[in-house]
């Protein structure tokens, strides 16, 4: 067991994967001699040179499209986009190239890469620099999509990320880099696509992933001490996704609720909970909850940024009513 | 299009203002606004860390904004502060949305990286590299259409000089004779990362001139050439013949206000700080005969200026919760929804 934040778990995901395999190199702003924005590729330039950390210019369709090619030459990219919020910059080559190569071009050829990014709010970062744009990746088919929740995870899904045969958009949020837990890394790999039921109660489901896992994981502590048991899953891909486990649970206890930091219409959670009401339907005794972003953009204050998205506050008393 | 909608504009912009003092006086406005920038996120008081200071920039905004005037309109980057300044803006409202109060631009919302106010022509600053320039391709039609001679000038940093958007905005600009000035203000650095690390095509105005439009580079360290400069590529822009204007700078500080810029060094950072526009003015003004005390006195006012400034921001009260879910649409429309509302509904089902 070693004690690492989730900073350090990615970056050494990262190391492991390049020492591995000499096909694995990393592109993108500031991923090299500033290594990165949030410190995850620190120090690994000095290991593996500019060549497998390649610094760009501010050219984030190039960097993503570069990535495209490179994976159609054989190679395996980790592409770095430093906001999620710059996703729409790319979303061409994101979502009309990288998404579609496969099947456009009858299975003739993949695009394994993995793009990494980052969002969500808790630093004041405003509009366009604190949202959850996992939707955007969700509705598009050909694109899988990873959200680890701990440091554990950060290390299992950002390696088995970079065995997949299709593109990976790997979302890291920001508020968790510094999030600290033991790991064992030299435990048994979770599968890939299989969600963790982080806590098992029989009163209700609580349905999410990334950052709100460990908001959930508060929530069902408060809950316990009045009573209320609470089992949480906390997805870790959302692309594959893990119905079987979601149906299982919400079978066996009758009650569910999904929580996303991402805006509320047409979103994640609205995906999970329409399918959780159709095929657990006969299952459940009320019907399954949302809560999730506000529908606003994110804003500077910190007063308004804090109450856009889902607190603990607001999931514990959720639960609470759905159980009452 | 034809030329006719421009026929009405003035040859040429006439010149108040244009002494050195007045250019001095604003940029050590724009310099001491940006040092209590720095301080009010050390008391705590400031909404987050993404603060970008536009220190060892100010000839870039003054000069050019000096030779604009009331009606243009303009874009900025996320280091937009001293522009907007130039341009006019309050001091007290600025720092309140750097605060992100309720008293501020854009009432807590926008913050340091979004600040507008479409009473002075400010468009908006951007958190997206490159973000806000194609808008004054767009204002440009506008103006054009409304035949008063008003620019619109896009303000960017040389990060944006390698994103795509840029080129097709030069391109449209040029293709439509459109009056308006691309402004790209060149500190050498987009974020941790040198201009040399980004291109090879140093001459920047050369890319500009490709497509069409008037191109130059200026030397940021004489806020009266870049003034000179801007004045004429902006009376060329009222005429219908777009320009792009790349001014020479540095950028004393890091990229933002946790970045200690350790991917350069001290010494380097030391010759890049000697290129210090206000200081080079301060010289020439004492140097045509203005006194020390004079100018120790000008910069006093503008020292109990800005200390007013944090005063009024760090008085200033947060926003509403209410207002959360104001403006996302027309003042007439429905505010969305809360989700705590929606969540109500469900369990009111039962």
């Amino acid at each position: 067991m070693v004690q690492m934040t989730y900073r350090d778990a990615l970056r050494q995901a990262l190391r492991d994967a390049m020492a591995e395999d000499d096909r694995v190199f990393v592109i993108g702003e500031e991923v090299g001699r500033y290594g990165g924005a949030y410190g995850v590729t620190k120090g690994l330039i000095e290991e593996f040179g500019s060549d497998r950390l390649m610094d760009t210019p501010i050219s984030e369709a190039a960097i993503v499209g570069a990535a495209v090619g490179a994976a159609m030459a054989g190679l395996k990219p980790v592409a770095e986009l430093m906001y999620v919020d710059f996703i729409g910059m790319t979303m061409d080559q994101l979502g009309n190239q990288a998404a579609k190569i496969r099947y456009m071009f009858g299975g003739q050829i993949g695009v394994p890469m993995v793009l990494r990014t980052q969002g969500g709010t808790g630093r004041s970062a405003g509009a366009q620099h604190s949202q959850s744009l996992e939707a955007y990746v969700l509705h598009t088919p050909g694109l899988r999509l990873a959200m680890p929740a701990t440091v554990a995870d950060a290390y299992h899904l950002l390696r088995g990320a970079l065995r997949q045969p299709d593109p990976v958009v790997f979302i890291e949020h920001k508020a968790l880099y510094t999030l600290k837990e033991e790991v064992d890394l030299s435990a048994p790999v979770p599968d890939w696509g299989k969600a963790a039921i982080r806590r098992k109660g029989d009163d209700l489901v609580i349905v999410t992933y990334s950052r709100q896992v460990h908001n959930a994981l508060k929530a069902a502590e408060e809950l316990a001490a009045r009573g209320i048991e609470a089992t949480v899953i906390d997805l870790r891909t959302l692309n594959p996704l893990d119905f079987d486990t979601i149906r299982a649970e919400v079978e066996r206890v009758g009650r569910a609720m999904v929580v996303s930091e991402g805006v509320m219409t047409a979103g994640v959670a609205a995906e999970l909970s329409a399918r959780i009401s159709e095929e657990c339907f006969d299952f459940l005794h009320d019907p399954v909850v949302r809560v999730a972003g506000e529908d606003i953009p994110i804003s500077v204050s910190v007063a308004l940024e804090a109450a856009s998205v889902p607190t603990t506050a607001l999931v514990r008393e959720t639960a609470e009513r759905l159980v009452a | 299009m034809t030329q006719t909608a421009m026929q009405a504009a003035p040859e040429a912009t006439p010149r108040p203002n244009s002494d050195l003092r007045a250019l001095y006086t604003q940029m050590r406005r724009v310099r001491t606004f940006e040092e209590r920038v720095g301080e009010l996120f050390v008391r705590g008081q400031s909404a987050g860390s993404m603060l970008h200071l536009s220190i060892g920039e100010e000839s870039a905004a003054v000069g050019v904004c000096a030779a604009m005037r009331e009606g243009d309109t303009f874009t900025t980057h996320h280091r937009g502060h001293g522009i907007f300044l130039a341009r006019g803006a309050d001091p007290n409202r600025m720092m309140a949305e750097i605060g992100g109060k309720e008293t501020g631009y854009c009432h807590g919302k926008g913050g340091s990286m979004h600040i507008a106010d479409m009473g002075l022509g400010h468009l908006g600053a951007n958190a997206i590299v490159g973000g806000g320039i194609p808008a004054v391709v767009g204002a440009g039609i506008a103006s054009k259409r409304a035949g008063k001679g008003d620019i619109s000038v896009a303000f960017f940093g040389d990060g944006a000089m390698q994103q795509g958007i840029l080129y097709e905005s030069m391109n449209m600009a040029a293709l439509w004779d459109l009056p308006v000035l691309f402004v790209c203000i060149n500190n050498q650095y987009g974020m941790g990362t040198r201009i040399d690390q980004a291109t090879k095509g140093h001459e920047l105005h050369l890319r500009a001139r490709a497509f069409g439009l008037r191109g130059e580079t200026v030397d940021g360290l004489d806020v009266t050439e870049v003034r000179e400069t801007a004045q004429d590529l902006v009376d060329a822009a009222r005429t219908g013949q777009p320009g792009f204007l790349a001014v020479d700078c540095y950028r004393f500080f890091g990229h933002a206000r946790m970045d200690k810029s350790p991917y350069r060094k001290e010494e380097e950072e030391a010759l890049g700080r000697q290129k210090d526009p206000v200081l080079h003015a301060r010289a020439a003004l004492i140097g045509a005969g203005v006194t020390e005390d004079e100018l120790d006195g000008v910069d006093n006012d503008i020292a109990r200026e800005m200390d007013a400034a944090i005063d009024f921001a760090v008085a200033s009260q947060e926003p509403q919760l209410a207002s959360m879910f104001r403006d996302v649409y027309g003042p007439d429309e429905p505010e969305p929804e809360p989700v705590r509302t929606r969540i109500d509904r469900v369990l009111a089902r039962e």
